[in-house]
């Protein structure tokens, strides 16, 4: 599917499956063209080519009132001059249920998302919490087989933001629906999506559960977007395993990359899978090398060290503060770090 | 400690200074209106008793006290002539103020989703006919409404009349020219609440199963009613009161209010039944001002 405004492609050329009752996000930075491709399936926006399919039924023709997608909206996009349960009830008056059967239903869903109480007040007379859940109730109580939910966690304060993250995975696995998210923060779709899409300029990147895109991420620019990553770059060795000529010296991997001996790659660890210790590891282990500990970033429940290694680079190391007897690494201490080769990645571009 | 005096004297300074303005300009004047409605016609300078001499003293207050008398006000109520004018002014304000909220809307709406940059461009247009005075407007009405005016000639031309009808000294004419010079009060308001609303609403609607019609019946129209409300106030209170356009265009038939005042005050030279018509006038049209100062209160809190 292709979508334009004016000469640029915000939808380049994409293709896509979303599974029957998958909690689908979309990720990427702000312009990546996330929240054009919800409007296309929502039908705000015509695709300029392609096709949406939805039961084998092309939507793409489909004006949105009769599209059976739900929308809830980043600015929830309350009726300011209704009440909540009639916001809650504009779509089934739409479909012309029963009186009955539009109260049954609008209080079903009052009740499930806890705001029993509400109905009668205006959504200026709500909290913020509150007016997403009551946007959350009317993008429900249809029914859609599809609920697109765009950035619906962003005007929540961060504690906030995180409980409404798991009530909204509850509630998906409730409802046995398919929900697609966009967001601009990773570890949103990390926490609540089965799998991501990873946007940038109008493209994905790469299409995979959260675990698999931290952990194997396609390319450096992945590996950046989505938390924190060390990348030594070198040349890939005859076994295609072996990085040669980094900042660390030959470094070491367990998979073999996309990408032919003698090339330039990148060698990618988390900061967390990186290990410091005052002695060098006994017997030798492969990625090992020594560092000077230049910064320490106390973070609570886990530390980030900066350490420079031989060439003057820095490398992030993140260590779990578990509060165990010995004494903690200081600044300016002499270190090794290490990490084993299944830790890394080579990435090719 | 003296910046602070002295800016808090100049805080009361202009918190006073639209009371200040009201009390001069609106109600001192109103209440020598409402005085000279309490008066007797006189044949002398001015032309009407009691005149309040401070000179007197207290007897002379008292006297001059014991002389005002409702008698005015009983001939409004008698005469059937004022009622009748005070109807027509309401229905014509009335009359017209639908007409121009049918014709108002729908510009406003256009102007309001026409693309950003046009969108000033097009405010100016609804509100260029002010640069010419209102009088010369209305003048040119007069010519072109007239038996032998372009009017008629084209209306001939096009063979939709045989004989040209006369469009002068009628309320159709007052119509045209009322809804004419009052169209920018009624799309300056709607415009401006039009092109507040936010946009997601209306998708939210269509998201929600409502076609288009729905859409602007359910949440459009209910949302602009702040701006129906302003729109068709500023356009009736004047309306109502409207003394050059019926004048000029109208008939001499039945007067409108404007009329009926100036024909009291400088045919009959009587002041004090002219004075009543207008504090009456007054009276009626705070009515609608007041249920519109609710109205923006009430929305004024909801923001």
């Amino acid at each position: 599917m292709t979508k334009r405004f004016g000469l640029q492609a915000v939808v380049d050329q994409l293709s896509l499956d979303i599974y029957e009752g998958e909690f689908f996000a979309l990720l990427g930075p702000s312009g990546c063209g996330k929240t054009t491709l919800l409007r296309l399936i929502a039908g705000f926006e015509r695709p300029d080519l392609g096709h949406i399919l939805l039961d084998g039924v092309d939507l793409a023709p489909v004006l949105p009132y009769r599209r059976p997608v739900n929308m809830m909206f980043q600015s929830y996009a309350l009726f300011p001059h209704l009440s909540v349960e009639a916001n809650i009830a504009f779509g089934l008056k739409q479909d012309r249920l029963s009186r009955r059967e539009i109260a049954t239903r609008v209080a079903d869903m009052l009740a499930m998302l806890r705001l029993e109480g509400l109905g009668r007040r205006k959504p200026h007379e709500l909290s913020g919490g509150q007016r997403q859940r009551v946007a959350l109730a009317r993008s429900l109580v249809k029914r859609p087989r599809v609920l697109l939910l765009d950035e619906p966690m962003a005007a929540l304060d961060k504690k906030l933001r995180t409980d409404t993250q798991f009530e909204l995975m509850a509630l998906q696995r409730t409802l046995n629906l398919t929900f697609i998210i966009v967001t601009h923060d990773q570890s949103e779709a990390m926490t609540v999506a089965d799998r991501i899409a990873v946007m940038d300029r109008g493209r994905l990147v790469q299409v995979a559960p959260p675990a698999e895109i931290y952990e194997r991420p396609r390319s450096r620019w992945v590996a950046d977007f989505i938390g924190d990553i060390n990348l030594f770059q070198g040349r890939l060795g005859d076994d295609r395993l072996g990085v040669e000529g980094t900042p660390a010296g030959n470094l070491y991997a367990a998979s073999k990359p996309d990408a032919d001996s003698g090339t330039v790659v990148w060698l990618a660890v988390r900061p967390e899978k990186i290990r410091i210790s005052r002695e060098a590891p006994v017997p030798e282990v492969a990625n090992c090398t020594s560092a000077t500990v230049v910064d320490i970033g106390y973070l609570g429940g886990m530390s980030i060290y900066k350490l420079r290694i031989r060439d003057g680079s820095t490398v992030r190391a993140a260590l779990a503060n578990a509060g165990g007897a010995e004494r903690p690494i200081g600044l300016d201490e002499q270190v090794w770090l290490s990490f084993p080769p299944q830790a890394a990645t080579v990435l090719a571009y | 400690m003296r910046r602070r005096r002295t800016s808090s004297t100049w805080q009361r300074f202009a918190l006073g200074l639209p009371y200040a303005w009201l009390l001069a300009f609106f109600l001192v004047p109103f209440l020598i209106v409402l005085k000279i409605s309490l008066s007797q016609t006189a044949v002398a300078q001015p032309p009407y008793t009691p005149v309040l001499d401070v000179l007197a003293g207290w007897p002379g207050l008292k006297a001059f006290f014991a002389a005002l008398s409702f008698d005015n006000y009983r001939l409004l109520a008698t005469d059937s002539l004022y009622l009748l004018s005070y109807v027509k002014s309401i229905e014509i304000a009335a009359f017209s103020t639908l007409i121009l909220l049918l014709i108002g809307y729908p510009i406003a709406y256009a102007i309001a989703r026409a693309p950003r940059r046009w969108q000033p461009a097009l405010v100016l247009l609804v509100v260029l006919p002010f640069w010419t005075s209102l009088l010369i407007r209305i003048y040119a009405w007069m010519n072109i409404l007239q038996r032998e005016g372009p009017l008629n000639n084209v209306l001939t031309a096009l063979n939709v009349v045989s004989e040209p009808p006369a469009w002068l000294a009628s309320d159709t004419a007052i119509f045209i020219g009322v809804v004419y010079s009052y169209l920018p009060f009624m799309v300056l308001p709607l415009y401006a609440t039009l092109e507040k609303l936010d946009e997601s609403l209306m998708e939210a609607a269509a998201d929600l199963g409502a076609p288009r019609w729905k859409i602007f019946w359910l949440v459009t129209l209910p949302l602009s009613s702040s701006g129906m409300l302003a729109g068709v106030l500023l356009c009736f209170i004047p309306i109502v009161g409207e003394f050059v356009i019926p004048d000029l265009l109208g008939g001499s038939q039945s007067p409108m209010i404007g009329q009926t005042i100036w024909m009291e005050f400088f045919s009959n030279r009587d002041w004090p039944v002219a004075s009543a018509v207008a504090v009456v006038l007054v009276c009626l049209l705070v009515t609608p001002l007041i249920i519109y100062q609710h109205q923006a209160m009430r929305l004024i809190e909801r923001d």
